[in-house]
């Protein structure tokens, strides 16, 4: 028989990793690793794993910004779009001859722009984010409709495709826009986690008025985080670049869907306040596994975004039930 | 506190006074919050402020804390003149402020709470420059502070959202204790609490005035006043009805100057006299 109290230390063992953040996430991933390597002898070829890393690149650094907003309690539908300013804008200015450095560097303040804007009206005027972003959204796709004629054109400038060199570790290709998503997850990582800014911003997602209590200046706060977000949308750009040497006003359609997914998935809370970046890299993981696994199998990119929907709602329906209610 | 010899009771302590007020008035158009009110509060006790709902306490307790500017008169901390334009203002000054409806972040770990907004830094390098907090620091700190005031939780890294109502509060009054320099505020600390909790939670603040911190303490539970409060401040119609000590007069005295039902002598000078004549 098993004395109470290894069963009760047991028990709170299994508890911990339970309650441990990222296990849940990282459970989901095996699994999904698990059955797509059954059903495709393909899938954990080195080579396809190389592809998956890439493929997870923008919408997991996508996803780094969309995790700082969802822990204020907020929302970001305009993430796709402002990444798509971003490589537009920057391949509009190279083609038309400026300094591709300068080109890039004047795209990632354009979209950094949009996140002053965004932040702005949400922590100046306490607008809902979610209409404030759906706003943005609407008025980045239909301008850049405009200005690149409703068309996609190339993007061939070296700089500007930088991103998308490679090198090769054991057989496994690592291009510099995985490395450059990985530095940034480890950065923004050590922000919310080390720093007295990172604590705020949970505290501002958890609760805002115990936060404004205790003196921490709640809209500079929510501003800086849709800054920072809206910047690192912009290295999303550039990293877009690098992956596909094209610039498309209809590009990333499905960002909004996966990014907020990645999240979710994740263990961040919709409520705020609660779940972390190692969270949303597992959750890029498993949207990217989820799309590389059935395009391997043969599936439609449109089931995989039924699939991918259905999945977020289960990921909210469980945060819900788990933590909404308290 | 020494009773007064013959009838009327008056409770003095010239024990030197922490924070005072002088004819504090506030009107909001025709509506008067605050009618000439003073306060006092001495060094090392717990003064109750009672009053019915819309006699003035909370609007009292607003411009205490700097959260509400009153039209005219003055506030005086440790003799000073001190003029609050917000909260932030009167929390600089070491006049700390526990909210009734829990103000704390309840994702966030017991350590976190205590130095939220305060948080430190490592020394150093890793402080100036990476800016990177100082964890353990503030745990051990946060401990400490704990220990001190015997007020016993689990782990200082579990979330407060693990712990009981009473707890949670117990860890708002812990903050206000850890950062207060001059006074506590508390402003219905035991509203949302079950009895036991209550019980905790009045422990906690006979902690903190065992270290020599004043503590005003507004609360509508009379008997929660009886068993804590050294003096009890009275409001009535956006002024002092009158100062009585818990030794002195009883519950009933107590709420029979709240509704008037009781008149009271108007204090000569700045006596705090009470006496009733029903």
């Amino acid at each position: 028989m098993n004395s109470p109290s290894a069963l009760s230390s047991g028990r709170s063992i299994a508890k911990k990793v339970i309650g441990t953040p990222s296990v849940g996430p990282l459970l989901v991933l095996l699994a999904f690793g698990v059955i797509f390597s059954l059903t495709n002898p393909r899938f954990l070829a080195t080579q396809n794993l190389s592809i998956i890393l890439q493929q997870t690149v923008i919408i997991g650094t996508l996803a780094i910004g969309q995790t700082l907003i969802i822990l204020t309690a907020g929302i970001d539908l305009a993430v796709g779009a402002i990444c798509v300013l971003g490589t537009i804008l920057a391949g509009k200015l190279a083609n038309s001859g400026y300094d591709p450095v300068l080109a890039m560097a004047l795209a990632v303040l354009a979209c950094t722009a949009a996140g002053v804007a965004a932040g702005g009206l949400i922590a100046g005027l306490r607008l809902p984010p979610f209409i404030v972003t759906l706003g943005i959204l609407g008025i980045i796709t239909a301008a850049l409709r405009l200005i690149s004629a409703g068309g996609a054109f190339s993007v061939t400038d070296a700089f500007l495709g930088w991103t998308g060199n490679t090198i090769r570790l054991n057989g496994f290709i690592l291009t510099y826009g995985v490395i450059i998503m990985l530095l940034l997850y480890g950065l923004i990582w050590f922000l919310l986690n080390q720093t007295q800014w990172g604590r705020h911003v949970y505290a501002v997602g958890n609760n805002p008025e115990a936060a404004r209590l205790v003196g921490i200046p709640v809209g500079r706060l929510l501003l800086s985080v849709y800054v920072l977000a809206a910047f690192i949308y912009g290295i999303a750009a550039w990293l877009a670049l690098g992956r596909i040497p094209n610039a498309d006003p209809n590009a990333l359609q499905t960002a909004n869907l996966d990014s907020i997914t990645a999240v979710v998935i994740g263990g961040t809370s919709l409520f705020g306040g609660r779940g972390g970046l190692l969270g949303t890299l597992i959750g890029a993981l498993i949207v990217g596994v989820l799309r590389n696994g059935l395009t391997l199998a043969g599936i439609d990119p449109l089931w995989q975004d039924l699939i991918t929907g259905i999945l977020v709602i289960v990921a909210v329906a469980l945060d819900q039930l788990t933590r909404g209610k308290r | 506190m020494a009773a007064a010899a013959s009838g009327a009771p008056v409770v003095t302590a010239p024990a030197g006074v922490i924070l005072e007020a002088r004819n504090l008035v506030k009107r909001y158009g025709h509506v008067t919050a605050l009618d000439g009110v003073d306060f006092e509060l001495r060094s090392g006790e717990i003064l109750a402020v009672v009053g019915d709902n819309g006699a003035g306490k909370s609007s009292l307790i607003k411009a205490l804390t700097g959260a509400l500017i009153p039209d005219s008169g003055e506030i005086l901390l440790d003799g000073q003149p001190v003029h609050f334009k917000g909260p932030l203002d009167a929390r600089k000054l070491g006049i700390e402020t526990v909210y009734q409806d829990l103000a704390v972040a309840a994702a966030l770990d017991i350590s976190s709470n205590l130095f939220l907004g305060r948080e430190r830094r490592r020394p150093g390098f890793l402080g100036n420059v990476l800016r990177m907090l100082d964890k353990k620091g503030m745990r051990a700190e946060a401990e400490r502070s704990m220990a001190d005031l015997k007020f016993h939780l689990p782990s200082i890294g579990s979330a407060v959202e693990s712990l009981s109502g009473g707890q949670r509060q117990g860890v708002a009054v812990a903050r206000a204790a850890l950062f207060a320099k001059k006074l506590a505020i508390m402003d219905e600390p035991t509203a949302a609490l079950g009895v036991r909790e209550t019980g905790q939670v009045l422990d906690l603040i006979r902690a903190i005035r065992q270290r020599g911190l004043p503590v005003v303490l507004i609360s509508h539970n009379m008997p929660n006043v009886f068993e804590i409060a050294d003096r009890i401040h009275i409001m009535r119609l956006g002024r002092r009805a009158a100062v009585v000590s818990p030794k002195t007069h009883t519950m009933a005295d107590v709420v029979a100057i709240m509704t008037g039902a009781a008149k009271v002598e108007e204090p000569a000078s700045s006596g705090l006299r009470a006496s009733i004549t029903t």
